[in-house]
């Protein structure tokens, strides 16, 4: 070859260099651009369990500021003792004849005018499948028929032990899922890949069936007419969720009140003597158990298996007053000698046991005592100080009483007993950690480690542990070395695109077979990018909101890293700063891009932020500004409170009613509120002319009603159902 | 003494820890060595995959055992950020070297041109890489790549 060629070829080759150096660069760039992507979307992740444990964590406060009240509250007149034991009644499981009468479905009539699916009973399986079709169409079921359908799926549960055993041998597969959370579509995709449960096709439902979604009503009713029509094959374990006084929170009792404006109330109590019969768990093969959420290092199987179930109603109330002040009063009137009262080893526990042989005198000491370790305590988690000390309380300790008290307490304390096994299976959540220490995020059941898990498996010749309770990106994750299989099967559960479903299979060799999903249309087509783009918008405005709740004390931290006042502060004091106030454990510095738009020079002039945060969400100008940061930082434990009060469910409450809860909350939550304030926002209620007061309006009007444009969105999507299988 | 270089290195220092855990899913201070990669480039890093992967050889432990400690890690992150190591591309660099692969000079890229010299040249692309970039990249109606608009789109993001 002449010169020509190697000319051309060393061209060649420049240009070949050239290529692919430019495919690098590319290349490089790309990469990193996912990287980044997949940081935001952890980030996104950890910023919505965040908040949604510190909310249960509010759920549990708020049950602390009634047992608070049961043992504490002394009521200063004949109408406020009233409305305290209104509120503080404790629900006793209903008999049946009682049941019969309270909520009788003879007397609802169904009118020509329903086009719904009618039941008759005993059901047949054509009503379960005619059911499905139904709510497929988007049709409603008649309320006589969910009563008549309530009735019989409790007599049927009734007969159910508390730990349900299924075996491999009759059905080949055990289909076991977990959190629906009033995701309907996501039932509907698993019937669709996995088929109809039948004598062939067993499934298990690890609980969470109801709240958050806005189909739990559909859901249960479709369980539970399966559960009829195929007693053998559907077994359902009971959730967290499964209780009225969690409904009253996330959105299932709102639910029901909607669907059903007229028999509604009956249907909600119905259901509450439904859930308390639920099974607590499921055994396979004796090898696997099923439970909602974990363990304890007390979890006691036989003791489980013992329990009567029912008399747990709702897992968040204690007590009855009336025992404890029986109680009291004995020991006080006895006048035995004081023995010095120490502080109870179990006030951490809600429901606390007081000292029998205390005098009066030492009463009131202790009364005061613990008054202020209670308000200490809710100060601690409202987030006006450390709380070093709470991580290193047992589920053990939290427990020990002298002997004395044991004899005395005598069946209270079985009793106690027996609840605390029930919260630990319910609320529990596993982590890396030896060990069990007290579920402080959650606020109850535990943390359990690796070591409780192999304890307990061992002890009872037990190979896995199924639960559910926590949401996981890809719908399911094993830990504590293959031994803990979370299971989750709500898809999109904080927003679409945020997560997959999964279900698990189990044949006679109980190795676990996976299946994943995700029911929504737009989720596919949307790329990568735009998916994480949705999900985090969604997570950055709760966000937003946490931080305006927060203003008044966001300023004042802010102030301490400004000791010049000079209204400036450097972007790593912002992000301690924002961690010390709000403390959810968040990579502030991370997040900063997104929630801080403008910072000359690594500096930031923090007034005019929280300002443009404030100008976001502020909607009422002439009510003090605090008091609506207040309002709206406590704003789901408010419509909590009022939905408790409101005992009929008609959406009224009484002006007087309304002061004496806001004066309860306020004193219990620290809160200061003025005079002028409180008339403030009195004059900026609509209430009609006999003293009632719409609180729907009232929530409305400070936006306090959750809105979740997510949902909205995806429920006017047609139902159909696209999936990705990866097994 | 105030001193600025100081506070400088312990603002970086955080910022590292911080993204390490996110990934710490165990809460001991370690990451799995596959995420690596990860948390370096969301630190603002841009290291090709050679790059990279000397930097893993500083960090990992004499024997390797799957996992990298965060104080091992820490020193060397620091250094780099503090170096400006690894410094992203900027928009007309990364033009340019689209334009290079674009022989023709039409101002778009095929869609099989594309995946040829992302999963053939440089540091080939893994399939769902592949399947990723064209997601976003492939205009549907042409099925091809108008690389201009593509980098305007997804500079918007950074």
């Amino acid at each position: 070859m002449g010169c020509g060629s190697s000319t051309n070829a060393y061209y060649l080759l420049r240009k070949s260099e050239k290529a692919f150096k430019a495919a690098v660069l590319i290349q490089r760039w790309y990469r990193r651009y996912v990287a980044r992507l997949e940081m935001r979307r952890r980030c996104t992740w950890r910023i919505f369990q965040s908040i949604e444990y510190s909310c249960e964590q509010d759920q549990i406060k708020l049950h602390n500021f009634f047992s608070y009240l049961m043992d504490h509250f002394t009521p200063s007149s004949s109408n406020e003792r009233d409305f305290i034991s209104r509120i503080l009644t404790e629900e006793e499981s209903y008999k049946d004849t009682e049941l019969e009468k309270l909520c009788d479905y003879e007397s609802v009539e169904v009118p020509d005018s329903y086009m719904g699916p009618h039941l008759s009973f005993p059901l047949r399986p054509d009503h379960a499948t005619a059911l499905v079709e139904a709510f497929k169409q988007k049709q409603q079921l008649h309320a006589r028929y969910v009563l008549k359908l309530l009735h019989e799926t409790r007599r049927h549960l009734m007969q159910l032990p508390n730990i349900n055993h299924v075996s491999t041998c009759y059905s080949e597969e055990v289909t076991v899922c977990g959190d629906l959370h009033g995701r309907l579509d996501d039932l509907f995709l698993i019937f669709y890949k996995n088929g109809l449960p039948s004598p062939e096709k067993s499934y298990v439902f690890n609980g969470d069936f109801v709240d958050r979604g806005k189909q739990s009503i559909e859901i249960l009713i479709i369980l539970f007419a399966f559960l009829l029509v195929y007693p053998k094959e559907v077994h359902l374990n009971r959730g967290n969720h499964e209780d009225h006084m969690v409904n009253l929170r996330y959105g299932f009792t709102k639910e029901v009140m909607q669907k059903y404006k007229v028999h509604g109330k009956k249907i909600l109590k119905m259901l509450q003597n439904v859930f308390c019969w639920l099974p607590l768990g499921t055994l396979i093969d004796q090898k696997v158990l099923i439970l909602h959420g974990g363990v304890s290092d007390m979890t006691d199987l036989e003791l489980l298996g013992q329990i009567e179930r029912h008399k747990f109603v709702s897992v968040l109330r204690g007590k009855k007053r009336e025992e404890k002040c029986r109680h009291v009063d004995s020991a006080a009137m006895n006048s035995e000698s004081p023995e010095g009262v120490d502080s109870p080893k179990c006030s951490s526990f809600p429901g606390s046991c007081l000292h029998p042989s205390a005098s009066r005198t030492e009463l009131s000491q202790w009364v005061r005592q613990t008054v202020q370790e209670e308000l200490e305590k809710c100060r601690r988690q409202v987030g006006f100080g450390e709380t070093p000390a709470d991580k290193e309380l047992t589920c053990v300790s939290s427990v020990t009483m002298s002997e004395s008290e044991l004899e005395s307490c005598g069946t209270s304390h079985s009793r106690q007993e027996e609840w605390k096994q029930i919260v630990d299976i319910l609320w529990s959540d596993p982590v890396p950690q030896e060990g069990c220490t007290m579920n402080t995020v959650r606020g109850g059941g535990c943390y359990f480690g690796p070591d409780v898990t192999e304890k307990i498996l061992q002890k009872h010749g037990l190979q896995l542990l199924i639960r559910s309770h926590e949401c996981k990106q890809e719908g399911y994750e094993f830990c504590h070395n293959r031994k803990v299989l979370t299971i989750f099967s709500a898809s999109n559960y904080y927003e679409v695109g945020s997560n997959r479903g999964a279900y698990v299979k189990l044949g006679p060799d109980l190795i676990p077979h996976f299946v994943q999903y995700q029911a929504n249309k737009t989720a596919h087509t949307l790329t990568m990018r735009q998916r994480i783009s949705r999900v985090e918008e969604s997570a950055f405005r709760a966000l937003r909101e946490k931080l305006f709740a927060h203003k008044s004390d966001l300023i004042c931290a802010f102030k301490g890293y400004d000791q010049d006042d000079t209204g400036i502060i450097t972007l790593s004091d912002w992000a301690t700063a924002v961690e010390s106030v709000l403390r959810l454990g968040l990579p502030w510095r991370m997040l900063r891009p997104q929630l801080v738009r403008s910072a000359a020079g690594g500096m930031l002039e923090y007034k005019s932020w929280l300002e443009h945060l404030a100008v976001e969400q502020r909607s009422k100008e002439h009510i003090q500004s605090s008091l609506l940061e207040t309002i709206y930082r406590n704003r789901s434990n408010l419509e909590t409170i009022f939905r408790i009060i409101d005992s009929d469910h008609s959406g009224l409450i009484s002006f007087e009613e309304f002061r004496q809860t806001w004066k309860l909350f306020s004193s219990h939550m620290n809160i200061e509120l003025t005079d002028d304030g409180s008339s403030d926002l009195v004059r900026s209620i609509d209430f009609n002319k006999d003293g009632n007061i719409d609180f729907n309006e009232f929530l409305e009007a400070f936006r306090l009603i959750e809105r979740s444009h997510g949902d909205d969105k995806a429920a006017e999507l047609p139902p159909t159902l696209h999936s990705r299988d990866s097994s | 003494v105030f001193c600025f270089a100081e506070a400088l290195i312990a603002d970086i220092q955080k910022k590292i820890t911080e993204a390490f855990e996110v990934f710490d899913h165990e809460c001991n201070k370690t990451v799995d060595v596959r995420e690596i990669g990860t948390i370096i480039r969301s630190l603002g890093c841009c290291p090709s995959e050679s790059e990279l992967h000397d930097l893993l050889a500083e960090v990992e432990e004499e024997e390797p055992t799957g996992y990298i400690r965060l104080e091992k890690f820490l020193p060397m992150m620091t250094k780099v950020l503090m170096e400006r190591r690894y410094r992203p591309i900027p928009e007309d660099v990364l033009l340019r070297a689209f334009e290079v692969l674009d022989v023709n000079k039409c101002g778009h890229l095929t869609k099989e041109e594309l995946v040829k010299y992302m999963t053939e040249e440089g540091e080939p692309f893994t399939q769902e890489e592949m399947e990723e970039m064209l997601s976003a990249a492939v205009d549907p109606e042409t099925n091809t790549v108008r690389y201009k608009d593509y980098i305007t789109m997804m500079v918007v993001d950074e």
